[in-house]
């Protein structure tokens, strides 16, 4: 029998270092106000907001690493689960379907507004499932293609889905999603009156620490999301993706399924983007369809690419530098910049950098930022990502030597 | 277990072929359209398939570019659509700021300008595209094919900006001194120079393409290598300098996409991206790595996209064009994964 000290000490100092990040992470409503009035550096740290909105991001990129990272399935479509998501939220919590009145844990609106109204939590829940559902339909028709054509087939579906949303105002006369100005108001989460005799605030919109609240939620979403991640790699069906990943052929032939067992990455990866989603919308109380655009799909691509595909670490890491430069960093550094004399606008050429960004990253350190140590082997020793049909059809051509051309 | 059920399910109506038999019908349903539609007004129906037959022409050109590349080196050049919309950026600021050409230009002055700034576009972008390859490219020959995918989707956005810089966030436009008024007409069809003027730069190069690829030492070592990297490069055949080569080409295909996209809408940074994806699918369409199939691919699409914009008998408009395209790809990927021409492989696509 280990005990619990056994495995504490088998976890080495990463344990200790991500507990400390944790618990930084949790209190940093407290200090960020203090971190705010630096001289200099001051300007730099992200508010509690922004720093809600990395957060959501980073989450969406920890599922999308899971398709891309883990089973090695190119998803250039994620925004589209982002989108589900958001508008299931958009669909269980608002005053969107005006013909029915129905209320459920629903907090901080009265009774008589007309609508659906179920609680954020269940919300929540249900747009993870709803997404994963989309992730499995998308998934079936498509995840038998190689792995380019997939890579293009769920950007078919990234770009089909905001236009659907958009134009879905009028379906047979049915107000479906209130076509180009989304539906706002969204519900805010919150515990309702018995956790208001609990200390915690009964609707997070009308506290008065509305901000700090949301981003407790959302740190403990991220935790929840890392941690699913980290079991799931190292469960039989984790193993199974980075059997995949590293040679189709050789997983089909040891028995991996390989339809059923890359549709669960599809659908898992989509429950993420899609529970990450639905708490975005409810923190802007909103979704609108100029959100989704295929851009935020490369973006949260370039947080997974940048930190190391298939590394949990690596993809945080990413996704809070990204996110950083994103929400804040680069408006601030703009206009250091403008107070500077210099006429540079960083944020307009946002998507250029993240180009870059990707281009460097895949020419110089492919591995990423915090390489995963078994994909950085693959990287570097080379496998098979031929898949199944095309090794018995052209021979491997990722085995050829071209130094000799 | 709902998903392996459903996979299961789905493969045994594949084998009993009720999948193609849905394929089928849609088409069938789709051909029942046209036919009303064409009944209910043939004038508008030839009108609106002419500016189809424009839209395909300028697809064409792009969809060749994937084609090309994918056929030799299985990479989906993703940039191809955005270095399509800077070249004709380039070209607008060739014939507006250098040339200056305008309304009031003689016939013999546009004629001379057009083609020096054809020659202009096709040569610097076959340079500009073979760059890319240098740059971007070459270094991922060995690393997973997905790497050099990935790569290329940073290019695109990379290329995107650099027009976004230089051009800034407003549409351009050229002054309309190709006239718009009929070439030809019968009756109430009518075709403008203005749209001819496609043609009659996208056909002469696709015929010294094909002459290209067809007829000379490069173009015969180009679908060599495209056939067996490796025997080709046994048999003494430079792949590298014929990678360069086929991304040149691509290059200039671009260039002059661009130019006759420039002559008939207004064109701005992010063009390339959706015309980029439509062009995709059209070689998609036609089989990928098959030339006359990416044109043939082309033109369906711009028939479709044209009839969806203009035709009035049960027609979703224009504010689903990107659905049905996009629809269209996802369907020929699970009904018909080779395309219209491609031949039969057992990869499944």
């Amino acid at each position: 029998m280990t005990t619990v000290q056994d495995r504490l000490r088998s976890y080495g100092p990463g344990a200790l270092i991500a507990t400390a990040l944790i618990v930084l992470g949790f209190l940093y409503p407290k200090y960020v106000e203090s971190l705010a009035d630096l001289p200099l550096l001051g300007d730099f740290v992200p508010a509690l907001s922004s720093m809600v909105i990395m957060i959501v991001f980073t989450m969406m990129a920890v599922g999308l690493n899971i398709v891309v990272g883990y089973a090695g399935l190119l998803d250039l479509g994620y925004v589209a689960f982002y989108a589900v998501g958001a508008y299931t939220a958009a669909w269980f919590a608002s005053q969107q379907f005006d013909q029915w009145t129905f209320h459920f844990g629903a907090v901080g609106i009265a009774d008589s507004v007309p609508g659906i109204h179920l609680s954020i939590w269940i919300v929540l829940v249900m747009a993870g499932a709803l997404t994963a559902l989309a992730g499995i339909l998308i998934g079936l028709p498509t995840l038998r293609l190689r792995g380019d054509y997939l890579a293009i087939v769920t950007l078919g579906f990234g770009e089909i889905i905001p236009q659907v949303v958009r134009n879905s105002d009028n379906v047979f006369g049915f107000d479906l999603t209130h076509g180009t100005f989304g539906i706002s108001p969204i519900d805010s989460p919150g515990f309702g009156s018995i956790g208001e005799k609990l200390g915690l605030p009964a609707s997070y919109q009308q506290s008065f620490q509305r901000e700090q609240w949301f981003y407790w939620t959302a740190l403990a979403l991220l935790l929840f999301t890392v941690f699913c991640s980290m079991r799931l790699r190292d469960s039989r069906l984790g193993r199974a993706w980075i059997a995949i990943r590293e040679d189709e052929t050789a997983a089909a032939a040891m028995g991996v399924p390989l339809m059923r067992t890359k549709t669960w990455s599809y659908a898992i990866g989509a429950f993420f983007g899609g529970v990450a989603g639905a708490f975005y919308s409810s923190f802007r109380s909103g979704a609108f369809p100029a959100d989704f655009y295929f851009n935020i799909s490369v973006f949260l691509l370039c947080m997974v690419i940048l930190g190391g595909m298939g590394s949990i670490w690596g993809v945080i890491l990413g996704g809070m530098i990204l996110g950083y430069l994103n929400v804040a960093g680069l408006a601030t550094f703009g206009s250091k910049l403008q107070e500077g004399g210099v006429d540079f606008d960083p944020t307009k050429y946002q998507f250029g950098f993240y180009g870059i960004i990707i281009v460097l990253m895949m020419l110089f350190r492919p591995e990423g930022l915090i390489p995963e140590r078994r994909h950085k082997r693959e990287l570097e020793l080379g496998v098979h990502d031929t898949p199944f049909y095309d090794v018995m059809h052209e021979g491997a051509d990722t085995d050829r030597d071209m130094s000799n051309d | 277990m709902a998903a392996q059920a459903l996979t299961t399910t789905l493969d045994r109506l594949r084998k009993t072929g009720i999948v193609n038999l849905i394929g089928l019908a849609l088409l069938a349903l789709v051909g029942i359209w046209l036919v009303v539609n064409f009944a209910k007004d043939p004038t508008e129906f030839i009108n609106v398939a002419l500016i189809g037959l424009t839209n395909g022409t300028i697809y064409g050109l792009v969809a060749l570019g994937y084609t090309l590349i994918y056929g030799i080196l299985q990479l989906i050049n993703f940039a191809h659509g955005d270095v399509f919309a800077l070249s004709g950026l380039v070209a607008w600021s060739l014939i507006v700021s250098v040339l200056g050409l305008d309304k009031d230009s003689s016939v013999p002055v546009i004629i001379g300008g057009m083609l020096l700034t054809l020659v202009v576009i096709m040569v610097l972008f076959s340079i500009v595209n073979a760059g890319i390859e240098f740059v971007a490219y070459r270094r991922l020959r060995r690393a997973p094919r997905l790497a050099a995918l990935i790569t290329a989707v940073g290019m695109s956005f990379i290329i995107q900006n650099v027009s976004l810089a230089f051009y800034g966030v407003n549409f351009h436009s050229v002054p309309s001194f190709i006239p718009r008024t009929e070439a030809i007409g019968i009756g109430d069809v009518t075709y403008s120079w203005n749209k001819l003027s496609a043609l009659l730069i996208t056909i002469p190069v696709l015929i010294l393409l094909s002459w290209f690829v067809r007829s000379t030492k490069q173009g015969k070592a180009m679908r060599a290598v495209s056939q067996d990297t490796e025997a080709s490069a046994m048999m003494g055949i430079n792949v590298n300098r014929t990678i360069s080569v086929a991304f040149a080409l691509a290059g200039a295909l671009a260039g002059a996409a661009g130019i006759v996209y420039l002559l008939q809408f207004n064109m701005r940074y992010d063009t390339g991206f959706e015309l980029g994806l439509i062009a995709f699918t059209a070689a998609v369409l036609g089989g990928i790595g098959n030339l006359t199939g990416a044109v043939l691919g082309a033109l369906i699409i711009g028939f479709i996209q044209a009839f969806n914009e203009g035709l009035l008998w049960f027609t979703p408009g224009s504010d689903w064009t990107r659905t049905i395209v996009f629809g269209i790809l996802i369907l020929i990927l699970v009904f018909r994964p080779e395309g219209i021409l491609g031949e039969q492989t057992p990869e499944g696509a």
